[in-house]
């Protein structure tokens, strides 16, 4: 998760400067490896025929990934965790696109407020969170529903879609929102064939991280599961402290795939988009 | 050039009434002002910044609300209508393309709005291209084109839907000198083969002489004078006027007139009535071009208006000269424009400047 977060920043480095110094590349590879590390050790260990966690792995088998893939604990807590995620994150790209439109031309100490109050999940403890979602949700009745996990996640989502839009408005100018009222379009046509296009890059990078958040989130979850109703991250903190279950390898080096590929994929398109 | 398709047979009339917009602040930004504009007329809204000019313009365009006052339309009210609905062309000073899409479709993007079906809109994207010769660049984007071209397919969009009329603000400012004159040109050819309404702001005043068929001159969010390039430079009826228009001589004068005399300083003038202000504020105002010079105490014609001078400097400006004077006992700063047998001035050196009495104003200050 963090590598991959950390990854286009590097790459932004490397191509501004011309002449990188040589301890400035030594600092950049120990801190790259100190983020990569973990993940060099799973992805081998998800590949190791043992049955408890070994490193470095013995012999090689696909076994891990089969029981990843077959066992339904695992599979129903992949789909719980896709499903929340999605939906957190659809939710989520609306509250936060909108809230970074509208507070966009503001500079009033209300707008300023708002802001933080929205951004407020980014600097408060996970646990804190969890615990307050946790009462709250249990009069609303919403522990353990998939409702529950949907609105928390979003939640601590909204915060990184609020920067990443709000950033890609800097660069967009209010004017062609007058211009293209002046030529008969009403602000939802403005919206959807002016403002979206030219901040879509804002609104996806926002969504991913908001689905990435969701994906990885573990200490809310923990306190909204319930027996039918658990998610990946969930199952994999059981996987380890309740079952010992070598499985997690194999989890982990899935979902390390799947959110690297998804941060590349963006990456790429957005580089695309820019050269254009 | 052909006479094209998107020609507007009729034309539309637009009529302020004592329109105000306050935000708040001790002076409302547009103060009671009243404007009539006639159907097919080029009005410049001509002022400094801060003037109201712009925001009188928004608050037709309707981006603005109106804290009191009305808008018409053709008589229709369309005070409370959102700038969406009102049908209007409008030119900003960034143009304001949209960046995402090519040119044909910017210039398409009102007619899509319009539910304008597509073979026409093909059809009228072509010809309005061809109107401000940009036929060829359908497939670019603004940020491959120059500041001058973008303003042409900013202007090919605002007018491609025949609006009601086209607002334009200060569409030049951000061009240099010499494309600024092209696209002047290219703004009153448009003018006469479109025949919409033209509403233009600007805070350059050779600008709005060159362009407009009547000025409104604003200051501190009011009118102080509406009329054609002309009236407003030859017969100013305000001291801001004369001077923002133009350069001017100014003597303030410390008595209203009596009868057909003035008084500045320990000079008498004849001052024909009628000729302007008679209040107790006046000035008398003379164009540099109308300031003759003559040898100190020398013979100044009948029917002229004379006062003691000192030449302070000479300044060269290519196609004539100015002679900057210290006018009277005060030395109030005057101008005076020089002809060529004016040659032999030396700094410093007596004179008398002179003018016909016909060619001064009495302002009010």
């Amino acid at each position: 998760m963090t590598a991959t977060l950390t990854a286009p920043k590097a790459a932004g480095k490397a191509r501004k400067v011309d002449a990188v110094p040589w301890w400035l590349k030594l600092v950049t590879g120990v801190v790259a490896l100190y983020f990569v590390l973990p993940t060099l050790f799973v992805i081998p260990m998800s590949f190791s025929r043992a049955t408890t966690f070994q490193f470095p792995p013995k012999g090689f088998s696909l076994g891990l990934y089969e029981n990843f893939f077959t066992n339904p604990v695992w599979l129903d807590a992949l789909r719980n965790s896709v499903v929340v995620a999605l939906l957190a994150s659809l939710l989520a790209t609306v509250i936060g696109t909108a809230a970074a439109l509208g507070l966009h031309n503001l500079q009033g100490r209300l707008a300023r407020f708002a802001r933080t109050m929205l951004m407020i999940s980014i600097v408060t403890p996970a646990i804190v969170i969890a615990v307050a979602v946790y009462i709250s949700f249990l009069q609303w009745r919403l522990v353990g529903t998939l409702a529950g996990y949907v609105l928390a996640h979003a939640a601590i989502g909204v915060p990184f879609v609020l920067v990443a839009v709000t950033s890609a408005l800097g660069g967009f100018d209010p004017k062609l929102l007058r211009a293209s009222a002046s030529l008969g379009a009403p602000p939802v046509r403005t919206f959807l064939r002016v403002t979206m296009p030219l901040i879509s890059r804002g609104i996806v990078t926002g969504a991913v991280f908001a689905f990435v958040t969701s994906f990885d989130e573990v200490v809310i979850a923990l306190f909204l599961r319930s027996p039918a109703l658990q998610t990946l991250p969930v199952q994999m903190y059981n996987s380890v402290t309740v079952e010992i279950d070598p499985t997690i390898a194999a989890s982990s080096s899935v979902v390390v795939t799947a959110v690297t590929t998804a941060c590349l994929i963006l990456q790429f398109v957005g580089s695309r988009r820019k050269s254009r | 050039m052909p006479v094209e398709a998107t020609t507007t047979t009729t034309s539309t009339g637009i009529r302020l009434e004592n329109v105000t917009k306050n935000y708040g602040l001790a002076t409302p930004a547009v103060d009671d002002v009243s404007l009539s504009i006639e159907p097919g007329e080029f009005m410049t809204l001509l002022g400094p910044s801060g003037s109201g000019k712009t925001t009188t313009l928004n608050l037709i365009a309707g981006f603005e609300t109106l804290t009191a006052g009305t808008i018409a339309f053709d008589g229709a009210d369309v005070s409370s209508l959102p700038p969406h609905k009102r049908n209007l062309g409008m030119l900003f000073q960034n143009y304001a393309l949209f960046p995402h899409m090519t040119v044909a479709q910017n210039v398409a993007y009102p007619l899509r709005e319009r539910k304008v079906p597509k073979p026409e809109i093909a059809r009228r994207v072509a010809e309005v291209l061809e109107l401000v010769q940009l036929t060829g660049r359908d497939g670019h984007h603004p940020n491959q084109l120059s500041g001058g071209q973008q303003q042409r397919v900013a202007l090919a969009r605002a007018i491609v839907f025949d609006p009601k009329a086209l607002l334009l603000d200060e569409p030049l400012g951000a061009l240099d000198r010499n494309l600024r004159g092209t696209l002047q040109a290219e703004i009153r050819r448009i003018h006469r083969e479109v025949g919409t309404t033209f509403v233009f702001v600007t805070h350059d005043q050779e600008e709005a002489m060159n362009l407009s068929d009547r000025i409104a001159l604003f200051n501190n969010g009011r009118i102080e004078q509406v009329g054609t390039p002309e009236d407003l430079y030859q017969r100013p009826e305000t001291l801001f006027a004369a001077r923002f228009l133009g350069d001017s001589n100014v003597f303030a004068l410390e008595q209203a007139p009596e009868g057909d005399k003035v008084r500045w300083e320990d000079n008498v003038w004849a001052a024909e009535p009628g000729t302007g202000s008679a209040g107790d504020d006046t000035a008398l105002v003379v164009r540099p071009e109308d300031v003759r010079l003559a040898p100190d105490n020398g013979e100044t014609p009948p029917g002229a208006n004379a006062v003691g001078a000192t030449v302070r400097d000479l300044e060269y400006l290519g196609s004539y000269r100015m002679a900057v004077l210290s006018l009277g006992r005060s030395g109030v700063t005057g101008k005076a424009r020089l002809d060529a047998s004016h040659s032999d001035l030396t700094l410093g050196q007596p004179v008398t400047a002179w003018w016909p009495v016909d060619r001064q104003r009495l302002v009010a200050i």
